[in-house]
């Protein structure tokens, strides 16, 4: 087509005479001996008044060789070269626009005629793009059949694999019957197991708080009379209830429940109860096996000011899954150090009075048989987790396949060996990096955390060549600024390679990426190369 | 990212609190402290000494122990010049050197003293008259018996003459009286006489308290203008209720609009103006200014009922203006009109008139920051061509330097500087590059070393070179207050020197305030030192147009005396309309911002800086499509046009915002580029008859009162009413047509208009609302190219505009656009024309001149013409021949 254009003037320029800026294919409406109409015919002039340097035309058309008029259009044959329309206000105006100089004819200036080195020029870069054109179009036909076969080859996969995971699913439904089937048994034994051992816990317990409320009674009893009366509650002053710091003859009498005594039996069962957490013994208990009681109104208030302990804490959840109520006696172990446990968090040393409790608040192992209802559910979950697990592999790969295979890699998929790769240029600066299709990337060479520059949007080229640009939108944010994002320009090339990278406004940046699939269909070979040499 | 870029001050608002109000500055707090408590001033008449050029008297106050000296000057072209300083101060007080463009000459005053305690000096003709009363000391401006302004008729004279230190004494004494020193010392902070604190700094003053303040009462004045630069109203308001204009240079990034802070320049004059007088006060200091006005308005009455005369005697209205410096002396100007054009020129004696620019910088220039390398310069030229955008000249912000070292290219991006001004100058554009006056600290840069070497940078308080951070880190700043200090950095310009640099290369100066990132209010600390041991306060607000005077004075140098220089500056002062163009800093992408332009540009072109403009589109933020069509629009009818953006905002070349906007802003600067020969002639008009380019419409209609407000439309020239739309979506704008005895047409459609009425004029998005008056022949050119230089040969028209008489006058100005032949040899042509009675005749204004020129005028087109002509002919010598007139309509004929 180029040769055409080129082969034109040639042949006919030198013999057909037209009026200065008119082109070979207008020559015909500049006839001399007629009066010259207007192109777009808003008027006729006579034709002495063609390039008189005056604008008789509303378009410019009786001036194409003059800067008379503001909209002309001046032709330049640049014979050797490409001919060329310039506006006509850029004639005589000193500046060489055509390179065979003629629009430069009365300006005092002398514009040297380039055409023919600028033909030259043009000849051996066309000749070198279509050459380049030529071996990336090869290239980019087998990219096409790579990925005609890679694609069958995926989607054959993808159908195994949809296949697969069919009989997958079936896997994982019985598995799961089985681990269910093996849950039941364990959980009855587990639970009967635990109930035996809480019945035991609370009797203990209320042991533990029958024998208190004994030798508190006996204790309070001073004139061991059998029964408490309101007097000899008033010599605890701890359990003073108004904050007074003295326990008064009312107060004694509300705590015995109105009376002004009360008996061993109904102490036991009524007021003890009420004043345990108050109640200081007369006497150290050395005897007593836990003297954690009176200690333990504080600790759940004082508990959020001290410092959190992590390691405690997972201690308490261990201790509490595994062993639910007992989770009260845990936290006594804590309250061993309550108002003390200051800034300087000293690791959780288990005081060693409170091992025996601890001890013997645990949970007594699993009998035989219940172990064995464990063992077997254990496998019976293992087993299911496992094909669980595989099924979901083989639910991301056919994911990934279905992507692939249905992802828009061009008009024939010569962009799809793109895929998952990425291809990289540094700069004086920086490192960028562009994995096609997913994101891009800049990183400072001299090390430094990488910016995205914007991760795959769409295609982006104009409507009729859509897969010449692609986007990459909603990279990290500029500051008083918006997100960074990239146009990524494809050329033809041989290779695969990033050429450039700028960034043309503020933000926003501008890639070149070189690639066979970007390569047009050459034109057909000429008939005769010769042809070339005689422009 | 370099160190420059963290420490940059931008933000997108202004953040006030770095900046003082009035209560935050010492010298006002003492004055308005004092002058509550009245002490006024005498003046002993008995003292009055006559010398050859001034009439001098003593004045004194009970407070002051020592008087002052007064002088009342009598100069040339009806102006009087009153100085008031100390007799014998304990050191000089500074006084401005180089703003006067030479000693002004004086003419004798007739002193004939009036009754006891009066003296009265008359000039020659006797009909300018300074009646001077001794007590209380008052000085009224007589003119044919009235009485136009009065000199301390408030009695607001002060002045602070000098003290010793009072170090010794007051160190001994705060040891002996440790406990009731507390007021006292709580009294002397608040008063700031020796130290003022701000913020984080404190300001030493060794030489203590030292400030001024006059007051000038305007009778039957409500208008005044001037003062520039404030992002305000052109007509000054009323500060009673506020804070004071405040004249100190400073760089505030995106200022706030409608506010008296000082910005990037000052020049510290004011006009008045009322029906049938207009006057200029120009108060001749260069350190912190601060001026009140007080206007009390006449007596309401109703314009329409009255004619001007009535008005005018029933206007008992009067303007006070008090004028408040923190050092130096009292000396200022009183120009006495009576007209605008008058005080045009009087002030123009004094400070010099706008330079002749080149005709290329009237062009459109693009600028952005910035332009990254010479690829990018070379696609943006490109991109004007292709789109074919005229265009003169390309600019480059501070990150063409290497490191922001000026004089200097990076080797990365500009590779090669001189290749890519051949590109340009091969389609006749020009480049502009920065030059900033601070220089980094670098023993490794040659501008920086061989300064350091001769001691050529400012000093600070303890003697050391000053340091302050800027665009290169830590910097020195060249302190172009001395004589040698500028003349050595003109020799910077000289080709052989600057490398890289070609005749094509102009510059514009920056950050001139100077601006110092982590100084007080962005500037250098006052206590720093010049040339002549002067502190800065006392000359800050000169800094930059010394830096302009030298950059200009380099770029004659380096042609050898025979090329016209262009810089652009931020910082100016009066006089700096000598040196080249001023621009109104860092505005933003609003309407408002583009609505401001208007007034900000008025002001200065009213005192005397024709050569302004706003940044096309706002330098901060992105414009829409539509403001930035708008502002193109707009600039291409302000004298200085210039498309700039900053760093982070998105590019917004011409061509960026679609084909429909690209054509309108195509259009737009083509319009600019057709009226090059009117713009270029009224610059010759500014340059040699000190009339604005840009002018208000009181200017042009001084009887008419209802022009003495109008800010949203102004005059360019004489003959073109220009009314820019600034607000979004607008379909309709009201423009004022002024003048009863007035005709406009418009220049699109020329439709036309009687004068003295409101029209409504429907607005397209490619309509800008100009108007050509009546009686006026403007001349264009009738094709456009892509740069000035490219349309030197191309033919020229004129649009005669017929007044209601049936006649039309306008001149036009040749030369080569960008010599001094035009000066020293005379090389130019001034033209008249004038049309009357069907003829139009083209005659020579000004014989002195001859330029040959191949030029035509090719299109000849007349508004007005009562009927279709029957024939048209040319006459020159010998030269006669019918033409064939073209007539396109009711009243046009163009041929």
């Amino acid at each position: 087509m180029l040769l055409v254009l080129l082969l034109l003037p040639m042949c006919w320029a030198v013999e057909v005479k037209r009026p200065r800026g008119v082109s070979l294919t207008n020559h015909h409406f500049y006839d001399e001996s007629k009066p010259f109409t207007c192109l777009d015919g808003s008027a006729s002039v006579p034709f002495d008044q063609v390039n008189d340097d005056y604008c008789d035309c509303k378009d410019g058309s009786d001036e194409p060789g003059t800067a008379a008029c503001p909209n002309g259009s001046f032709h330049c044959t640049n014979t050797g070269y490409k001919p060329l329309y310039i506006s006509s206000r850029w004639v005589n105006d000193g500046v060489c626009d055509c390179c065979d100089g003629t629009d430069e004819y009365n300006s005092g200036i002398v514009c040297e005629n380039t055409c023919k080195e600028k033909g030259r020029k043009e000849r051996e870069t066309l000749q070198q793009m279509a050459e380049v054109t030529r071996e990336g179009f090869r290239l980019k036909k087998i990219l096409i059949e790579d990925w005609k076969r890679a694609r069958e080859e995926k989607q054959k996969k993808l159908t195994e694999l949809q296949a697969g995971k069919k009989s997958l699913e079936d896997q994982v439904e019985l598995l799961r019957t089985l681990k269910e089937e093996a849950e039941k048994p364990e959980k009855e034994a587990k639970d009967q197991h635990r109930k035996l051992w809480e019945e035991q816990l609370a009797a203990s317990k209320a042991q533990r708080e029958q024998e208190l409320a004994t030798s508190a009674f006996q204790e309070l009893d001073d004139d061991m009379d059998g029964a408490v009366s309101v007097a000899e509650l008033q010599t605890h002053p701890e359990l003073d209830t108004d904050g007074d710091g003295a326990l008064s003859e009312g107060e004694a009498q509300t705590l015995l429940g109105g009376d002004t005594q009360t008996d061993a039996a109904s102490f036991s069962d009524r007021i003890w109860a009420a004043i345990r957490d108050k109640y200081r013994s007369e006497v150290l208990p050395t005897d007593l096996p836990s003297p954690s009681a009176p200690a333990l109104t504080e600790p759940k208030e004082e508990q959020p000011l001290g410092p959190s302990q992590p390691a405690e804490e997972e201690d308490e959840e261990e201790e509490e899954t595994e062993e639910e109520e007992g989770g009260e006696e845990g936290e006594d172990e804590d309250s061993q150090v309550p108002g003390e446990q200051p800034k300087e968090t000293p690791p959780p040393v288990v005081p060693p009075q409170t091992v025996s409790p601890t001890e013997e608040d645990k949970m007594p192992p699993y009998d035989e048989q219940t172990q064995a209802f464990i063992n077997a559910a254990q496998e019976a979950r293992n087993k299911f987790e496992e094909a669980e697990r595989s099924l979901k592999d083989v639910e991301e790969s056919i994911r990934n396949l279905e992507q692939e295979i249905s992802f828009d890699f061009g008009p024939n998929g010569e962009f799809a060996y793109l895929y998952s790769q990425c291809y990289e240029l540094t700069t004086n600066e920086y490192v960028y990096r562009l994995c096609p299709f997913k994101l891009v990337s800049q990183k400072p060479k001299l090390g430094g955390s990488p910016t995205s520059l914007g991760t795959w949007g769409s295609w982006a080229g104009p409507d009729h060549d859509k897969f010449s640009a692609m986007k990459y939108e909603q990279g990290t944010g500029c500051w008083q600024g918006p997100n960074r994002s990239t146009t990524v320009r494809l050329l033809c090339g041989k290779e695969t390679v990033v050429t450039s990278t700028t960034e043309p406004s503020r933000c926003e940046y501008l890639m070149e990426l070189m690639t066979p699939a970007a390569c047009p269909e050459p034109p057909p070979e000429p008939p005769a190369s010769g042809n070339r040499d005689e422009l | 990212m370099d160190a420059a870029e963290k420490i940059s001050v931008e933000d997108e608002a202004v953040d006030k609190k770095i900046f003082k109000d009035c209560s935050k500055i010492a010298f006002y707090r003492r004055q308005k402290q004092r002058l509550s408590k009245k002490s006024t001033y005498r003046a002993l008449l008995d003292s009055v000494t006559e010398g050859k050029e001034s009439t001098r008297f003593q004045i004194i106050n009970e407070a002051a122990k020592v008087p002052l000296l007064a002088e009342v000057y009598g100069i040339e072209g009806n102006i009087f010049r009153l100085k008031i300083n100390e007799e014998a101060p304990l050191k000089p007080r500074y006084e401005v050197p180089d703003v006067l463009t030479s000693k002004p000459s004086t003419v004798r005053l007739i002193s004939c003293s009036g009754d006891t305690g009066s003296l009265v000096l008359a000039n020659g003709k006797g009909d300018l008259k300074c009646h001077i009363t001794a007590n209380p000391f008052k000085i009224d401006l007589v003119s044919e018996e009235e009485v136009v302004m009065s000199i301390n008729s408030l009695g607001q004279l002060y002045f602070e003459q000098l003290q010793i230190p009072p170090k010794q004494s007051r160190a001994t004494k705060e040891n002996e009286e440790d406990t009731s020193d507390d007021t006292t010392q709580e009294n002397q902070e608040e008063l700031g006489l020796w130290e003022e604190k701000f913020r984080n700094f404190v300001d030493v003053k060794d030489n203590g308290p030292a400030s001024i303040g006059l007051d000038f009462s305007l009778h039957g004045f409500e208008h005044v203008y001037g003062i520039p630069q404030h992002a305000e109203s052109h007509q000054l308001k009323n500060t009673s209720d506020g804070d004071a204009y405040r004249l100190y240079n400073l760089d505030v990034y995106g200022y706030k609009i409608h506010d008296k802070m000082g910005i990037y320049g000052s020049v510290p004059y004011l006009l008045a103006h009322k029906l049938g007088r207009t006057l200029g006060i120009f108060w001749l200091n260069a350190s912190e200014t601060l001026v009140e006005i007080n206007t009390e308005p006449a007596v309401k009455y109703a314009l329409t009922q009255m004619g001007p005369v009535a008005a005018k005697e029933k206007g008992r209205s009067q303007t006070d203006v008090h004028w408040m410096s923190e050092s130096g002396i009292i000396d200022v100007f009183l120009l006495t009109g009576p007209t605008p054009s008058d005080v045009f020129k009087q002030y123009s004696y004094l400070t010099g008139t706008q330079a002749m620019p080149p005709l290329f910088s009237l062009g459109y220039h693009q600028c952005r920051w910035n332009y990254k390398d010479e690829h990018d310069v070379k696609a943006v030229d490109a991109g004007f061509d292709e789109h074919d955008i005229p265009y003169d000249v390309m600019w480059l912000d501070i990150e063409h330097t290497e490191g922001k070292r000026y004089f200097t290219w990076d080797k990365k991006r500009f590779p090669n500087p001189k290749r890519m001004q051949e590109l340009l100058r091969s389609k006749k554009r020009k480049l502009v590059v920065i030059s900033d006056p601070h220089i980094k600290i670098d023993p490794d840069y040659l501008v920086y070393a061989k300064a350091k070497e001769q001691g050529f940078f400012v000093r600070n308080h303890e003697g050391g070179d000053f340091e302050g951070v800027c665009w290169p880190g830590l910097s020195s700043y060249l302190d172009f207050t001395s004589p040698k200090v500028r003349e050595w950095y003109s020799s910077l310009f000289a080709f052989s020197v600057y490398q890289g640099s070609t005749d094509i290369l102009y510059i514009w100066n920056d950050m001139n305030e100077p601006s110092v990132f982590r100084g007080p209010e962005l500037t250098m600390q006052k206590n720093a030192i010049h040339h002549g041991n002067w502190e800065h306060r006392e000359l800050h607000n000169i800094y930059g147009f010394y830096q302009q005077m030298a950059t200009a004075e380099g770029l004659i140098q380096r042609s050898k005396g025979k090329e016209r220089p262009f810089v652009l500056t931020r910082s100016f002062f009066a006089g700096s309309q000598k040196y080249g163009a001023v621009w109104t800093g860092d505005n933003t992408a609003e309407w408002s911002y583009l609505k401001i332009s208007i007034p900000m540009l008025l002001t200065l072109s009213v005192t005397g800086i024709s050569f302004c403009g706003a940044d096309v589109g706002g330098f901060i933020g992105n414009p829409e499509a539509e403001l930035l069509v708008r502002w193109y629009q707009a600039g291409a009818y302000q004298p200085f046009f210039r498309g700039h953006a900053t760093k982070n905002t998105k590019r917004r070349e011409p061509w960026l915002f679609g084909e429909e906007h690209t054509r309108l802003i195509q259009e737009a600067i083509r319009e600019r580029y057709a009226l090059l020969p009117y713009w270029y002639s009224l610059f010759y008009s500014a340059h040699v008859a000190s009339q604005p380019v840009m002018r208000p419409l009181w200017v042009e209609f001084p009887d008419e009162l209802e022009t003495f407000s109008v800010e949203d439309e102004y005059m360019l020239g004489s003959a073109l009413l220009v009314h820019p739309v600034t607000e979004p979506k607008a379909t309709v704008v009201d423009v004022f047509l002024p003048g009863s005895s007035e005709v406009w047409y418009d220049s699109k459609t020329f439709a036309h208009w009687e004068g003295a009425c409101t029209v409504k004029i429907p607005v397209a998005l490619d309509t800008i609302p100009v108007f050509q008056r009546g009686g006026s022949v403007v001349p264009i050119k009738t094709t456009i190219g892509r740069s000035t230089g490219c349309m030197t040969d191309s033919p020229y028209g004129l649009w005669v505009a017929l007044s209601t008489k049936g006649s039309a006058v306008g001149e036009f100005y040749l030369d080569d656009g960008h010599s001094f032949q035009y000066l020293h040899q005379k090389q130019f042509l001034h033209r008249k024309f004038s049309f009357t009675s069907g003829v139009l005749i083209n005659s020579c204004a000004d014989k002195r001149g001859h330029y040959p020129s191949k030029c035509v005028v090719e299109q000849i087109l007349v508004l007005g013409l009562k009927k279709h002509p029957s024939s048209v002919t040319s006459h020159s010598p010998g030269l006669n021949h019918p033409v064939d007139p073209g007539y396109s309509g009711p009243g046009v004929v163009s041929s």
